[in-house]
């Protein structure tokens, strides 16, 4: 599996080096759009001293944290939300005929270095606001732990986004609701979305995992609005849970498969 | 070396009010012994395609039971790709900004192909397909002719019993038809490879195959030698007078394309 995937990820590096002006510039746009991102959350601060009674070195942890798991997670297997454009033009027939996991090509398909964008981006901000705010050992095993856990997360979900379009071709922007979505959502403190989107988010979509209840572990902090306490502590629990669930999802996709017409 | 026992596979279409269930392939039965050279007819959207997807393990039958090279296709894919060779006419599986060269590389790769072997079977099919002057071009860059000679390099590379082919010359002009008919004749003569072909071209199955199957409303409705087919219309004068006969004797095909 990880054999496949290096071996296609250069093939496609290659393949894009072909065309080295618009490589360049895709680099450059991605990179440009990030650091929009990061003006955004500074201006924000300089209106106000906190967001959600958080910091700003705290507001940098929370979206690094999140950016960096989500883009990892986007980088390597993003793609497979694009499964419906690759039925339509029958490109996913063709991925079935090789001798290779499906998934696995359908992850690193088109495989490019502007993917590389968000994710040195969020490194960026984590590496500002890290020093800021002295974290302990005692509370920073936490924030690797997080990260791995967010990319296996993530994963689960866009796996789920793509399994669901071998029912329903069309359905990206349902999928894209819950990951792209999610990832906004989890970038700013919780608490400035209110009590009933906190419980929501937290019960049905299990992106506030991500971040948000190891967050405030790392951070020392309570949890000034949302979920009852007894449920805080054991985040990183649903990490193991959701890979099994999404590849189950992905194989009943496979079996349902309809191809196209020709 | 391939079996079909009862194939179906029915698809559901329409929404809620409208919706129905559409069998592109029924009850389909018909064994291909190793070393056959197999045409597969059919009108448009007879099953011929949805059969082919089937035998490949894109498609899971919803009924029967299936055999490719003694596997079945939808629980063991990956197995079955290594010991069958995929051409479709009307799309490449080769990779798009590659030179040629490269794609092959990457094949003998995923299809974990011994460095010797693959460097034998590439300047044996490189002779026999005239691969040489385009090599090093992107498949982007290839003519049609010169693009399916590299797709069925690709799907030869790692030596398959089975080739299973889609309309494989379609679009070709009549020199590469030329070539391309010489280079499947041979193929099954001297090394024995299995071959189901599939196709509208009619000069195709005379040239090249020794039985036809021809489907039709995803069903037989007929299987034996090219002149047993002749046989069923001993009045018309050629081939495609007979099968245009064949076509049209049965009431109109539904739209169920699959």
């Amino acid at each position: 599996m990880v054999r496949t995937y290096l071996l296609l990820a250069w093939t496609w590096l290659r393949a894009a080096a072909q065309y080295r002006a618009q490589l360049a510039m895709m680099t450059l746009g991605s990179f440009a759009v990030n650091v929009l991102d990061v003006a955004a959350i500074l201006v924000i601060f300089r209106h106000t001293e906190s967001l959600a009674g958080f910091g700003l070195a705290e507001v940098m942890f929370l979206y690094g944290t999140a950016e960096l798991a989500f883009a990892t997670s986007d980088m390597l297997f993003g793609n497979v939300t694009r499964l419906s454009e690759q039925i339509r033009t029958g490109g996913f027939d063709t991925m079935l005929i090789r001798p290779a996991s499906a998934f696995v090509q359908m992850a690193v398909d088109r495989f490019g270095v502007q993917r590389l964008g968000r994710v040195t981006q969020a490194v960026v901000v984590l590496a500002i606001a890290l020093p800021q705010l002295d974290v302990p050992w005692s509370r920073a095993w936490m924030i690797p732990l997080m990260i791995l856990c967010g990319i296996v997360i993530f994963t689960s979900i866009f796996t789920l986004g793509g399994a669901l379009q071998f029912l329903l071709t069309d359905a990206p922007e349902v999928a894209n609701a819950f990951t792209y979505g999610g990832s906004a959502l989890t970038q700013y403190p919780l608490s400035v979305y209110g009590a009933e989107l906190v419980r929501g988010v937290t019960f049905v979509v299990p992106l506030a995992f991500v971040n948000w209840q190891p967050a405030l572990f790392v951070l020392d902090r309570d949890a000034p609005r949302g979920p009852p306490h007894w449920y805080s502590p054991p985040a990183p629990g649903a990490a193991p849970a959701a890979p099994p669930f999404a590849a189950l999802a992905w194989r009943a996709g496979v079996r349902r498969y309809r191809s196209t017409g020709s | 070396m391939i079996e079909l026992d009862g194939v179906g596979r029915s698809f559901t279409v329409g929404r809620r009010r409208t919706r129905k269930t559409v069998h592109a392939v029924q009850d389909l039965s018909f064994t291909v012994r190793a070393g056959e050279f197999v045409g597969y007819l059919g009108p448009n959207g007879a099953g011929k395609s949805t059969t082919i997807k089937m035998i490949t393990g894109i498609l899971a039958p919803t009924s029967g039971r299936l055999r490719v090279a003694g596997l079945d296709p939808t629980r063991r894919r990956t197995s079955l790709a290594r010991r069958i060779g995929v051409v479709f006419g009307q799309r490449t599986t080769l990779w798009w900004d590659l030179p040629l060269r490269d794609s092959f590389e990457l094949v003998r790769h995923l299809y974990k192909v011994d460095q010797i072997d693959f460097r034998r079977r590439l300047s044996e099919l490189t002779e026999l397909l005239d691969l040489a002057d385009f090599l090093a071009t992107p498949v982007r860059q290839l003519s049609l002719g010169q693009r399916m000679r590299g797709d069925l390099t690709a799907a030869l590379l790692h030596d398959p019993a089975v080739l299973v082919l889609d309309e494989p010359t379609i679009g070709l002009d009549v020199v590469s038809k030329a070539a391309m008919r010489d280079f499947l004749r041979r193929l099954n003569a001297e090394r024995g490879t299995t071959v189901l072909l599939t196709t509208h071209d009619l000069g195709d199955i005379e040239k090249l195959c020794r039985r036809v199957m021809l489907i039709d409303h995803g069903s037989l409705a007929f299987d034996g030698t090219l002149d047993d087919l002749r046989a069923t219309a001993p009045e018309e004068d050629s081939i495609e007078d007979v099968v245009a006969r064949l076509y049209t004797g049965w009431s109109p095909a539904l739209p169920a394309e699959g």
